[in-house]
């Protein structure tokens, strides 16, 4: 905490809303701690039960009725253009379960953080600034991964999208860069002309139409934000492993959960069709046969979601051919062999041939979903391979319907 | 073509499928290419940008956005099937509901 700063409470007049500041009230805070450390503090819209040492009553400061500061937001820094939020570096319980929330696809269109500017650590006018997508994903994982270094992060308006879908969409992109650095006044607030963008936005921004309009030159900075420091520390030079896309088992694999979640609407409606379809037979329809005869069905499109959604995606670098749909198909084939030759063995034939035919359906459709979220597909690429594996599959669903109608008779 | 260590690890896609063209004559060899790249697909060498691993491009379009000169030309967008059948059935270009799923950075 600097001398001249002697509050760690909201900021002024301002009548929009200030970076910092969270829309809605949010309960008293269970621990209160000096505003001014840089520990984990958890503070409310609502006046504390207690003041604590460094900080003047919060009512005493302009406060925003029907606004709350961001649990992260550890101080208000003096600047030339007025207060800005410190940030903590460290991720607390709160941010860790709003990530995990995202991670299963829960309420992943409001995760987002109001633009503006926002400091780490105690940063002046020769600090390195680092731009940011409003996502709290991105946001958090930046803050993180800053700790121990001074430095300001402008965080643009990218609709809660992260980074690099941002920039493909042209959201994280030149105009909002430049509307968003006039907006700041950043000449104010820094001496220097640089501004340090991560490198997957470099799709949406054109650094020299940034440059022209506001004087600031984008330096791409690293595409982990885990290279950061080094980036830093090494006078804004990257290596050529910080500039170079990877797709780890585990970034793979924390991928997977939303894979799934995505599709909850289409499996529900799958399988009430399943079931349906199941109960038509000689009888015209049958319950039991539609519960029985469903259950297997059903088993078998679970299994096929599970191959293409979780298996395919862990399982990438190792199954063979390039294209999606196929190590889908293949993964599709061998787990239903698992299935069928285990607690499933199938009666007859054609209602065995029937299952196979959905699960390899299934598993090659979502694993060709997959492609959207890794780092290695072009569009030309993938509409390359739906252009012949969509008709594949569904004359393969078309087939496994019919037979399975008809093995009910 | 080589395909260096990506080759290795199987985190190749398709081949000769991608629009990327570069422009020789336009190329003034700034190196921004080669920089805002996230699959290392072109090399500076005297004063130009060379494509040296053309079958590693997702088609991104960082290059031709930060080229200086417009001499890169790409048909950009998302190696995305859910976009891909979005753009089928509306008409509209492709566009995912892609919040998230690109890690968090």
């Amino acid at each position: 905490m600097t001398e001249n700063n002697n509050s760690c409470c909201p900021p002024a007049e301002n009548p929009a809303k200030p970076p910092g500041v969270a829309e809605s009230c949010c309960p008293p805070a269970s621990s209160e701690q000096s505003c001014c450390s840089q520990e984990l503090i958890t503070v409310s819209c609502c006046p504390p039960k207690e003041v604590t040492a460094c900080c003047p009553p919060r009512e005493s400061q302009a406060e925003i009725a029907g606004y709350s500061i961001y649990p992260f937001v550890i101080c208000w820094l003096e600047t030339p253009i007025g207060k800005v939020p410190q940030v903590s570096t460290q991720l607390d319980w709160a941010d860790r379960r709003g990530s995990w929330a995202m991670r299963w696809g829960i309420g992943r269109e409001h995760y987002q953080v109001t633009p503006g500017i926002y400091a780490v650590g105690q940063p002046d006018k020769k600090s390195p600034l680092l731009v940011s997508a409003n996502y709290k994903l991105s946001f958090d994982c930046l803050r993180a991964a800053l700790s121990g270094i001074n430095a300001w992060i402008l965080v643009i308006d990218t609709k809660g999208i992260n980074v690099w879908c941002a920039a493909g969409k042209g959201t994280f992109g030149t105009d909002e860069i430049i509307r968003r650095c006039k907006a700041t006044k950043l000449e104010q607030l820094v001496s220097h002309r640089q501004l340090i963008v991560p490198q997957l936005g470099a799709p949406g921004v054109a650094a020299y139409k940034v440059k022209q309009e506001t004087g600031f030159s984008v330096i791409y900075g690293p595409v982990r934000a885990s290279d950061l420091k080094a980036f830093i520390r090494d006078n804004l030079q990257a290596t050529a492993k910080m500039r170079q896309a990877t797709f780890s088992i585990w970034e793979r694999l924390i991928l997977t959960p939303v894979e799934v979640t995505v599709l909850r609407k289409p499996i529900f409606i799958s399988i009430l069709l399943l079931f349906v379809l199941s109960g038509i037979g000689a009888d015209i329809f049958s319950f039991s046969s539609a519960w029985q005869r469903g259950l297997a069905a059903v088993t078998a499109g679970i299994t096929g979601v599970i191959s293409g959604c979780v298996l395919t995606p862990i399982l990438l670098p190792w199954l063979p051919t390039r294209a999606f749909a196929a190590k889908g198909a293949l993964l599709g084939l061998i787990s239903a062999t698992v299935l069928y030759l285990g607690p499933y063995r199938a009666a007859e034939l054609s209602g065995a041939v029937s299952l196979y035919l959905l699960v390899i359906a299934v598993s090659s459709y979502t694993a060709m979903n997959f492609t959207g979220s890794t780092t290695f597909t072009s569009p030309s690429g993938v509409e390359k391979e739906m252009r012949i594996a969509i008709p594949c599959q569904v004359l393969a669903l078309l087939v496994a319907g019919l037979l399975w109608i008809g093995a009910a008779f | 073509m080589k395909t260096g260590a990506k080759k290795k690890n199987g985190l190749i896609y398709l081949q000769d499928v991608t629009t990327l063209h570069l422009i020789d004559e336009k190329c003034i060899g700034c190196g921004m290419c080669e920089t805002v790249c996230p699959h290392r697909v072109f090399t500076i060498s005297g004063r130009k940008a060379l494509i040296t691993e053309r079958d590693l491009c997702i088609e991104c379009g960082a290059c031709s956005q930060n080229c200086p000169v417009a001499a890169i030309e790409v048909k950009a967008g998302a190696g995305c099937a859910s976009a891909i059948i979005y753009s089928w059935l509306t008409g509209n270009e492709p566009s995912c509901d892609c919040s998230g799923s690109s890690g968090c950075c």
